[in-house]
């Protein structure tokens, strides 16, 4: 178990440099994010149009691994249909449980999400990764507050 | 930084001359009587500076933890056989201990409970729900542990007391002259305050903190969870009412701790949970209950870690406290100088008096992050809130990295924690 594992390259730039790290204006959902056990906290807006998450964006307070979920997230959720971000956060979350199966057919949907899988080997930090993942759940369900516990 | 307790013991050591005579030096070299300290974490010796979260277990208090055990182990205060006797003087005798640790003139004002938290919990939930009106204040500071202000918070939605805290100075200290005027403005019943402040590591002038509250009719309850490990306690000279602590700060077990409360205002205090051993008599006529402390101990208690308590004192009265206390301080100045060296590092507080611990943030790395790489080098800290987040709001940092010390700790660890934070700094150039 090395470090290096959660300190890839990608997951340091999106940490020095987040993406879609702003308010929305006009935004159809704000969704405020809390992690308990370590007080950090991000708001997630959402902007959707028929179906499809038009628009991302996110701010707040977290460990690289958490702000570098938080990018990448609203990255790859851009465009995708509600139905496919929610596939997606279910395929992330099993990816740094360590409930994925074995295979690159099963990470190759993941594109550059897959930075995350030495997540697993941390169990403390998987609610770090997923917390922007939980946060978009409730976003396109509607819900406007969500905590990790 | 225990300006008053370090410095007479140095003047002790250099002149030969004051009340304790301790020729021994002041360097601690103790760490071998720490079992868990000997392993490799990560392939690292261990750095464990992570005291003020919990400290480690000397030799002595697992083996007194065993020994009891194996030898005298049953419940106590029921039976009439050879156990039952031996481990209620086994636990009595530890309420004993606790009492000249702290300075009590009698066992029965030492209500053992769970930890600091449930202590508090009882005193809100008995004197407190007894004793507290409507409009009523409870005074604590901005610097309070979650234990010190929930509790009140949750007490106040049934009596409507007012929780009301002091200021603390950009420094991190209590700001003596609004506690003053608070005490003076508001109708303060009860005064509650922590002697040493687990974020950012603050003393508190405690006695002087609860003179003012005293002279103004206010009762004084001291959270002294970490202040037990580096200060001599004496509950009458500090003036408190109520003194609430951990066992498993003070190299003892965790799920013991101590409520010492007064014995006149234990006797009129109500119980606050009900069950077996704090009854004198049971009917479904009615009830009446034990005196204290029995009053306040429903239920079968911790009775092998109220002996591993009692051993870890005897433990730490042996090395000496103020000893402890004058060596940690050695390694937090040292700590303190070359974490000052570190580009991009930031120290939060800088209060008058420090304890054994500092709290820190660097640019640009989240305190999960310092903490994760840390250790990765064996090196063990606290990351978050510190249960403090009114604190943390204070200071305007969501979270902070904190090294604390106890008296295991040592020079290498200081070594190793800096090593450490310059990896971090590399990694999140």
């Amino acid at each position: 178990m090395s470090t290096s594992d959660l300190y890839q390259a990608v997951i340091l730039d999106h940490n020095r440099s987040p993406r879609n790290f702003h308010p929305m204006e006009g935004a159809d959902r704000r969704v405020e994010g809390y992690n308990p056990l370590c007080g950090d906290r991000l708001t997630l807006w959402l902007k959707l149009d028929g179906g499809r998450v038009a628009d991302a964006s996110f701010e707040g307070q977290g460990c690289a691994v958490s702000r570098a979920a938080a990018s990448l997230m609203t990255a790859a959720v851009k465009g995708r249909t509600t139905a496919e971000a929610e596939a997606l956060a279910d395929r992330f979350t099993a990816l740094v449980t360590g409930r994925l199966p074995d295979g690159a057919a099963e990470r190759e949907p993941l594109g550059k999400l897959a930075v995350f899988e030495g997540v697993a080997k941390f169990p403390l930090r998987v609610k770090c990764a997923t917390l922007s993942w939980h946060a978009l759940r409730a976003g396109l369900r509607g819900e406007g507050v969500v905590t990790t516990d | 930084m225990m300006a008053g307790q370090g410095s007479r013991v140095e003047g002790q050591a250099r002149e030969g001359a004051g009340v304790s005579l301790d020729p021994r030096p002041l360097t601690l070299d103790c760490r071998s009587d720490f079992p868990i300290l000997s392993q490799r974490v990560n392939g690292r010796r261990l750095a464990y500076l992570d005291s003020a979260a919990s400290a480690q277990k000397p030799r002595a208090v697992l083996d007194a933890m065993t020994a009891f055990q194996e030898t005298a182990y049953a419940n106590i205060h029921r039976g009439v056989h050879t156990l039952a006797e031996r481990a209620t003087v086994a636990y009595e005798g530890a309420r004993a201990r606790v009492a000249r640790f702290v300075g009590a003139d009698d066992p029965a004002e030492v209500v053992f409970v769970r930890g600091t938290t449930e202590a508090v919990n009882l005193v809100a939930n008995s004197w407190g729900a007894a004793n507290l009106k409507p409009g009523d204040a409870v005074l604590v500071t901005a610097l309070e542990h979650h234990a010190n202000i929930v509790p009140w918070q949750l007490l106040a939605g049934r009596t409507g007391l007012r929780l009301i805290p002091c200021p603390v100075t950009d420094a991190g200290d209590v700001d003596l002259a609004a506690w003053e005027r608070l005490l003076d403005a508001e109708p303060v019943k009860l005064a509650a305050f922590l002697h040493v402040s687990n974020a950012i590591g603050t003393v508190n002038p405690a006695r002087e903190m609860a003179a003012m509250a005293r002279a103004r009719g206010a009762r004084v309850l001291v959270d002294a969870a970490q202040a037990v490990v580096h200060l001599p306690t004496d509950v009458r000279a500090l003036g408190a009412d109520f003194l609430c602590f951990s066992g498993h700060k003070l190299y003892g077990p965790s799920g013991i701790g101590v409520l010492w409360a007064r014995r006149e205002l234990l006797e009129a205090m109500p119980p606050w949970q009900g069950g077996g051993d704090m009854i004198r008599s049971v009917s479904f006529a009615g009830t009446t209950f034990a005196e204290p402390p029995s009053r306040f101990e429903a239920g079968t208690p911790a009775i092998t870690e109220a002996v591993g308590l009692a051993a870890a004192l005897d433990w730490l009265e042996g090395v000496g406290i103020e000893r402890a206390a004058a060596h940690e301080r050695g390694l937090v100045e040292e700590a303190l100088a070359r974490l000052a060296e570190l580009p991009g590092l930031r120290v939060i507080g800088t209060p008058r008096e420090r304890a054994a611990v500092i709290s820190f943030v660097m640019d640009g790395v989240h305190p999960h992050d310092v903490g994760q790489l840390l250790d990765e080098e064996g090196v063990a800290v606290r990351v978050g809130h510190h249960c403090a987040q009114p604190a943390m709001e204070r200071f305007g940092v969501p979270a902070t990295a904190r090294a604390s010390f106890a008296a295991y700790s040592d020079a290498e660890d200081v070594e190793q924690l800096v090593r450490g934070l310059g990896r971090v700094r590399e990694i999140f150039a």
